[in-house]
């Protein structure tokens, strides 16, 4: 354990921790960019830098392990004006595009333009232009408004093991590439598009869809594989249009392609909408007291002229709990029978 | 019986300079001359490294005897006559021979590292071993135990000289400190900085010496694998430190056991793929590990968790290449030379507007004078002198009035320089200050590896204000706006050339501001380089009316009736300077 | 999943997701994790990271094993053999868990007579593994003592899928890697609630929780709890209920969220079936080529339209929430069968969810402790006994509910078809990353078809370069029982003689296919092996 002190509270905090992580620990904001709590640290975006006594200059506190006795200063008029500077950096190369941008609201940069009030800006000068559209179906990558906080890179790497994109070029000109600058051609997790501060990635399908101006959140469980991951529906006028996970999920925010993306099948024209009954080879629609009165009649008359077991139930593993529940104590209450099975050993 | 030995300078600039042909010329016209059998002389040619100067390759040694002559600008038609004249008849070819210059430019010197260099074959492990090559691994392997050897270096105070200065012994009492079952230690021979070329030439020059010192090292912190990363723009050091490494091997100088002292340490070769930035430390080592060349944050320094997560001792080519000399003759010696905190000597590449450019070690705390004007000769066509810039574009430039500053790790921090790797670029009158800031600040931009935002933004709009302003297009607060951004972003960079690149605009601002208030406020370009603040205009009473200038200009900027004063529109003017050039009768005045 | 319920006690996994991040050895066999399951693959990736070491054993080189140590490449359905064969090593060089195997239990010496025939040589001839590698993976897990084994259908999906299943036990018994933290077997789940459609009991031989039907007591607690008379008889499973209304047996099917006409192994056999009933009954949110079939349709809710909960691959009871209305008059499956029931006269006695998850808990004292309050934010592993348990992150801490765990000896059986002259290919499915179950759902989504719309066959270089096949080319993979026209992906992901098709198209069904040979145990299809013949068209 290290006994340190941080803005002049006494701490003790685990020997290996970053300065970071023991600020937050005691409740002390420090605002960072490329920092994310899943991912290896970076320091790059430098807006997380600390003075510590005895160190000759501000040092990145995400990357700075704490030491016992140490003595951290989180926010001065220097670093005040070090990260107002930075920020301007970044701003003097960033679309002014907020109006139209999808992550308008949920975007970090905004938010700490916002926070440090920084409008005009004293740096004003050439901006990277890139003209290719990436031609993949799942992920916008605008990459004008790419902060190169490399969390993408390194979600890729690091979590998902796909290594799909890295740093590329030097200096003013890098930028995060595919290999040979093709159209990103990967697992289509979005797992870089959920640690993305800025609106640089974004779900294509998101688009004009609803950013968080009467958008609602409802956290709920993926409906594809066994993992059951936590995910959050964000709905605007009865339409899903966006799915995320949250960082404190199970999951640990983590989804697939599946889980993050594929959920347009809900609003899908094919839905059925009506009871169907069909006659003569044709289904035609009907009220549900028709089709109930129906299944009933017919369910009734064949348990008494066959018996129970001449009916059987299949279930799905797609359903609830409580709907799986009710449908075996259906077929074994209400109509008699043990002949109840669901696709599991599918 | 006459010794004869012929030594023609076989660097990277001696072979530039046609040193391949100087030495098969000798080697031919002495075979056929017979000399052997005829004079009973006996005679070998044999490569050496760099000499130092090169604006005066091919530089060859004649040593007949104990008695050494020196030629210079050596070219293979004048072997004839220096086999003929002297190594038959015994008489020097006064007109070939070196002057006062040459003389000079190693009298005020003094040699540690480049001792050997120039005079050993690099290429010969034994003639290193001649000079007494490999008895300081020897002894220290022997009869020295790690700790013993970390407190002889640490002693001889000897600096790191890759930059920074950190003190090495330090560095490696640290790392042998680090209980991990593997360690690493690595020579950094990267040299990015643009016009240097000491690591280069040391490595050319002796390689064993290198070798050795890491020999040393790798056995006080007690690490078995050493790497030397060197840049694949160096071909000729990479094929002789290749060739060291071998023969090293094969006398078991590397490998298991080395001389039977039970240590065991081998050297890879890693080629670097010519980014500055891959010499700092720790994006060396991302380097290494295969991933992209970026820094990390420190802490955790090296030393601590480097290559592999391993503690890991990085140290510059030069000082390692100290450590057998210290070792041999001892710490007490080495410290005899320098200042109070700056100990021994510095290799220093000596360019720019100076009458002898090239390769020079001097003790540390000599002052800049001394090298200027004894060693480096003056300034090319005596004009005048401006202002040295050390460090490269990690460093400063000193202007005039702080010549007799000593050259040492404090003194030249003291001034807003550096030391550096040992760059040092000499400016005349004819340098714009804000051209050459704005040129090591192409440079730095360049080389950002984009990691950290004060760098790799800001270098750019550091740039962008000075283009601006030599383009005439400075704005009042400029020269504010740039040292606020300066400062910030040295503060805020990550790595060592973003902490360093805005220095050459702040030492530039502080010792040469008024010419920055020229360049934005008169719109006027005081040494005359930026094209786009000259005028030129003719002198109407000078003017002879001959056409010339007409003819030159490719604009078509200038009008003029034979024998009438021309006239240049300087609206159209392109500011070419083709005018300027052409007219005999100095009637074209430029501004 | 009975195979490894007769063994253990329970067929779940026996450890939980978090746990994968501290095994030392992760031994994933017949499980193409990365695509099935890729947060798991996530969590492996992380255990990796911090040291773990990973094994694959799979046809196929899946994406996971960029991440391994030791890839097994094998012939389908030679599992057993390479499982018998690596515990033969592991007694040999005497790395088995002498303690546990004395203590917690019985049949270890008889078992180990039987596999002494499963020699390297002998199983690198039936798995066509390398010796050496299989040797190595057998040392690996063998000498660990946190070491996890997880599997899919590519172990239960065979027709000797629960002897697989035994094998798998086996191996993690003769070490002890079972019971503790960070160890232990693990089946992964493909859907996202077969561990909770199981757990309720939609399973013809049991009641909820697992409570056998031909038990006289276990009946009477439910005829209690339910006020009704229960049939003491078990009843049929999916594939016999197919083969009952082909024989006439059954009349009528209620069939809710399922498309067995696309998911059953030998897909004619089941439309005949299906057109065969009296009357049909499908309740889907989608017109299924079964539901085509159907008397009736139902119109229902998808996951974002209702409340309720799954219960994932790790026994976890999670909370699902409503986020949308269904569309039209779609109404969700629990108020259906709640009306429907009482149309039939039978009152359900209850109306919500919640309701419904508080009788199930009633009934089923491990999920006793869970109620919709309790797992608002994160969900409860079962079993979950009261209002204050923390839920069970692990099985068997406390040792096994049938005491002793048995070793079943279980021999090597080839898949019931093999490559002959005529069908000269094995071939074997499963799923792809893009595209889920029978993609009623993904195939819906524009995104998803546009990336990975069509369906393919993998075929090896080697095959495709002998057979004049070229990428991207159209080819027809014929079995006994149907064929398909299928466009090639060389890849050598498949090793020469296997071929692989995902299961997702209808257009090019893998269930045309593949032989409904069932697993005389669970009467699990073979759908991970059968002969097939492939040629360019
Ligand atoms: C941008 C940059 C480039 C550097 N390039 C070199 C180099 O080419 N060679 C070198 O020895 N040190 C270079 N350094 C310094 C190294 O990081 C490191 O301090 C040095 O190798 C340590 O060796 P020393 O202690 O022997 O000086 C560079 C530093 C920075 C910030
Ligand atoms: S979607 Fe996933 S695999 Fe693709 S680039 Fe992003 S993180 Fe990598
Ligand atoms: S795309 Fe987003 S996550 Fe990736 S480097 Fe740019 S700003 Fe960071
Ligand atoms: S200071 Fe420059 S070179 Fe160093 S890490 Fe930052 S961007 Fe890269």
């Amino acid at each position: 354990m290290a006994k340190i002190k941080i803005d002049g509270i006494d701490t003790t905090v685990a020997e290996g921790m970053t300065v970071l992580e023991a600020a937050r620990n005691i409740g002390v904001r420090i605002p960072a960019l490329c920092q994310h709590p899943k991912l290896t640290p970076f320091g790059g975006c430098r807006l997380c830098l600390v003075e510590i006594k005895g160190f000759p200059r501000p040092v990145t506190s995400c990357t700075t392990p704490v030491s016992d006795g140490m003595e951290i200063v989180t926010t001065s008029p220097t670093i005040e004006r070090l990260r107002r500077t930075v920020l301007e950096l970044i701003l003097s190369d960033h679309p002014n595009d907020c109006m139209i941008c999808e992550q308008a609201g949920a975007c970090t940069l905004q938010e700490l333009a916002y926070e440090y009030g920084l409008r005009e800006n004293r740096f004003a000068g050439e901006r990277r232009v890139y003209e290719k559209k990436d031609g993949n179906p799942f992920i916008e990558r605008d990459l004008e408004k790419c902060i190169l906080c490399g969390r993408c890179v390194k979600v890729c790497d690091e979590v998902q093991g796909v290594e799909a994109i890295d740093f590329g070029y030097r200096g003013f000109d890098s930028k995060i590439v595919t290999s040979f600058e093709d159209d990103l051609n990967c697992e289509f997790c979005g797992q870089c598009v959920s640690v993305c501060p800025t609106g640089a990635l974004t779900g294509k399908q998101w688009a004009k869809h609803g950013r968080q101006m009467g958008v609602k959140e409802t956290d709920s469980i993926c409906s594809y594989c066994g993992t059951g991951c936590t995910i959050t529906y964000h709905v605007k006028n009865n339409d899903i249009v966006r799915v995320t996970s949250k960082e404190d999920t199970l999951n640990e925010g983590w989804l697939c392609v599946k889980g993050r993306f594929g959920y347009k099948f809900v609003s899908s024209p094919d839905r059925l909408k009506h009871p169907l009954i069909k006659k003569d080879g044709e289904f035609r629609e009907a009220t549900w007291d028709e089709a109930l009165d129906l299944i009933a009649d017919r369910l009734k008359k064949i348990k008494r002229e066959d018996g129970p077991d001449a009916i059987a139930g299949l279930s799905s593993a797609r359903c609830t709990n409580e709907e799986n529940y009710a449908f075996q104590k259906f077929i074994r209450a209400a109509v008699g029978t043990n002949n109840v099975d669901h696709c599991a050993r599918l | 019986m006459h010794n004869i030995t012929v030594k023609v300078c076989m660097g990277t600039g001696g072979i530039a300079a046609g040193g391949d042909e100087v030495l098969a010329a000798f080697n031919r016209e002495i075979a056929a001359a017979g000399i052997a059998a005829s004079v009973g002389k006996k005679c070998s040619a044999h490569q050496v490294g760099c000499r130092g100067l090169c604006a005066k390759d091919v530089l060859v040694d004649v040593i007949i005897n104990d008695s050494k002559v020196t030629y210079i600008h050596v070219k293979p038609e004048m072997v004839s006559r220096i086999v003929k004249e002297h190594i038959i008849e015994n008489i020097p070819v006064a007109e070939f021979v070196a002057g006062d210059d040459y003389h000079n430019f190693h009298n005020k010197q003094f040699k540690v590292v480049l001792s050997d260099c120039g005079s050993i074959d690099p290429e010969d492990i034994e003639s290193y071993i001649a000079v007494g090559g490999y008895t300081a691994a020897q002894k220290v392997l022997g009869s020295m135990s790690p700790e013993e050897t970390t407190d002889l270096i640490k002693k001889s105070g000897l600096r790191g000289r890759g930059g920074a200065g950190f003190p090495t012994g330090t560095k490696w009492e640290i790392a042998s400190k680090q209980t991990s079952e593997k360690k690493f230690l690595i020579c950094n021979a990267d040299e990015g900085d643009p016009g240097a070329f000491m690591d280069r030439s040391v490595i050319e020059g002796n390689p064993h010496a290198v070798i050795e010192g890491m020999i040393i090292g790798a056995y006080a912190i007690g690490a078995d694998k050493g790497y030397v990363y060197i840049r694949a723009e160096y071909p000729l050091a990479v094929e002789r430190l290749k060739k060291a490494l071998d023969d090293a091997r094969g006398r078991n100088f590397l490998g298991k056991s080395i001389m039977g002292s039970g240590f065991n340490f081998d050297i890879l070769v890693k080629l670097g793929a010519g980014a500055f930035v891959c010499g700092e430390e720790t994006a060396l080592i991302a380097s290494i590990e295969g991933q992209r060349g970026m820094p990390r944050a420190k802490p955790p320094f090296p030393v601590y968790q480097g290559l592999w997560g391993k503690p890991t001792v990085i140290n510059n080519v030069e000082t390692l290449a100290n450590v057998p000399y210290i070792v041999r003759k001892g710490p007490e010696w080495f410290a005899s030379f320098g200042t109070e905190k700056s100990k021994g000597t510095k290799v220093f590449a000596l360019t720019g507007k100076i009458k002898n450019s090239g390769l020079i070690e001097v003790p540390m705390g000599i002052p800049l004078r001394q090298i200027i004007y004894d060693i480096g000769g003056g300034i090319e066509g005596d004009r005048r002198f401006k202002a040295v810039q050390t460090g490269g574009p990690s460093g400063g430039c000193i202007p005039a009035d702080l010549l007799d500053t000593a050259v040492d790790f404090e003194s030249l921090a003291k001034v807003g320089s550096i030391v550096g790797s040992g760059g040092m670029v000499v400016l005349d009158e004819t340098d714009c200050m804000v051209n050459i800031a704005k040129f090591f600040l192409e440079f730095t931009r360049g080389e950002s590896c984009g990691k950290c935002v004060p760098c790799r933004i800001g270098t750019k709009r550091l740039l962008e204000i000075l283009e601006r302003i030599t383009k005439g297009e400075g704005r009042p607060g400029d020269i504010a706006l740039l040292e606020d951004m300066s400062v910030d972003i040295k503060m805020a960079s990550l790595c060592g050339l973003g902490q360093t690149a805005p220095n050459p605009v702040l030492s530039t601002i502080k010792y040469f501001r008024h010419e920055y208030e020229a360049h934005i406020n008169d719109k006027k370009c005081p040494a005359g380089v930026c094209r786009d603040l000259l005028t030129y205009q003719v002198i109407s009473e000078a003017c002879k009316g001959c056409g010339a200038c007409l003819r030159a200009c490719p604009a078509k900027a200038i009008t003029g009736d034979k024998k009438q004063p021309h006239v240049i529109d300087p609206s159209v003017c392109i500011r070419c300077g083709a005018c300027f050039d052409v007219c005999k009768f100095k009637a074209v005045k430029k501004e | 999943m009975a195979g490894l319920a007769a063994i253990f006690g329970s067929g779940a996994m026996t450890n939980s997701i978090r746990e994968i991040e501290g095994m030392e050895v992760i031994f994933i066999i017949g499980s193409n994790t990365k695509e099935t399951h890729p947060v798991i693959a996530n969590r492996m990736i992380k255990a990796y990271r911090k040291g773990a070491k990973i094994i694959v054993a799979d046809p196929r080189k899946v994406p996971m094993t960029k991440f391994s140590e030791l890839f097994l490449k094998m012939r389908p359905g030679s599992d057993v053999a390479l499982l018998n064969g690596m515990a033969r090593v592991i007694v040999k060089e005497g790395l088995e868990n002498k303690e546990f195997i004395s203590d917690k239990t019985e049949g270890y010496e008889e078992w180990k007579k039987a596999i002494e025939e499963y020699t390297p040589e002998y199983v690198s001839k039936l798995t066509g593994i390398p010796k050496d590698d299989m040797i190595a993976a057998a040392r690996l897990y063998g000498k660990s003592r946190r070491a996890g084994i997880f599997y899919t259908m590519g172990i239960t999906q065979h027709a000797c899928g629960t002897d697989n299943v035994r094998a798998v036990a086996n191996l993690a018994t003769l070490t002890g890697n079972i019971g503790r933290e960070s160890t232990g077997v693990n089946p992964l789940r493909g859907q996202n609630n077969v561990q909770g459609a199981s757990d309720a009991a939609c399973l013809p031989n049991v009641y909820p929780g697992y409570q056998r039907v031909d038990q006289d007591e276990v009946r009477e607690k439910f005829e209690k709890a339910w006020g009704v008379s229960l049939s003491p008889q078990c009843g049929v499973t999916a594939t016999e209920m197919m083969n009952a209304a082909r024989a006439g047996s059954i009349k009528a099917m209620y069939i809710m969220g399922e498309n067995p006409v696309f998911t059953d192994p030998h897909m004619h056999h089941t439309v005949e079936a299906l057109e065969k009933l009296d009357f049909l009954v499908v309740q889907d949110i989608f017109m299924t080529e079964t539901a085509r079939l159907a008397d009736v349709v139902l119109p229902a809710s998808c996951a974002p339209e209702k409340d309720g909960t799954f219960s994932n691959t790790e026994r976890r009871v999670q909370r699902v929430r409503k986020a949308v209305n269904p569309p039209g008059e779609a109404r969700d499956d629990l108020s259906v069968i709640i009306d429907l029931s009482r149309r039939l006269g039978y009152d359900m006695g209850f109306t919500t969810p919640s309701e419904v998850l508080e009788e199930f808990g009633r009934v089923w004292p491990a999920l006793s402790g869970i109620d919709y309050h309790r797992i608002a934010k994160y969900g409860l592993q079962w079993p979950c006994t009261s209002k204050d348990h923390p839920g069970t992150e692990y099985l068997y801490k406390d040792g096994f509910p049938k005491g002793k765990v048995p070793f079943v000896p279980v021999s090597f059986r080839p898949p019931v078809e093999i490559a002959d002259a005529q069908y000269p290919f094995v071939l074997t499915t499963g799923r792809n990353l893009y595209q889920y179950h029978s993609g009623s759902m993904t195939r819906r989504v524009k995104q998803i078809e546009s990336h990975a719309g069509d369906a393919y066959v993998e075929i090896n270089p080697e095959d495709a370069a002998r057979l004049k096949i070229s990428d991207h080319g159209l080819v027809r993979v014929r079995s006994r029982r149907g064929s398909v026209d299928i466009k090639a992906r060389i890849t050598t992901r498949v090793s020469e003689g296997v071929v692989f098709i995902p299961m997702h198209y209808h257009e090019a069904a893998a269930n045309v296919l593949t032989n409904d040979a069932l697993d005389p145990v669970v009467k699990i299809p073979e759908f991970k092996a059968c002969a097939v013949s492939v040629e360019a068209v």
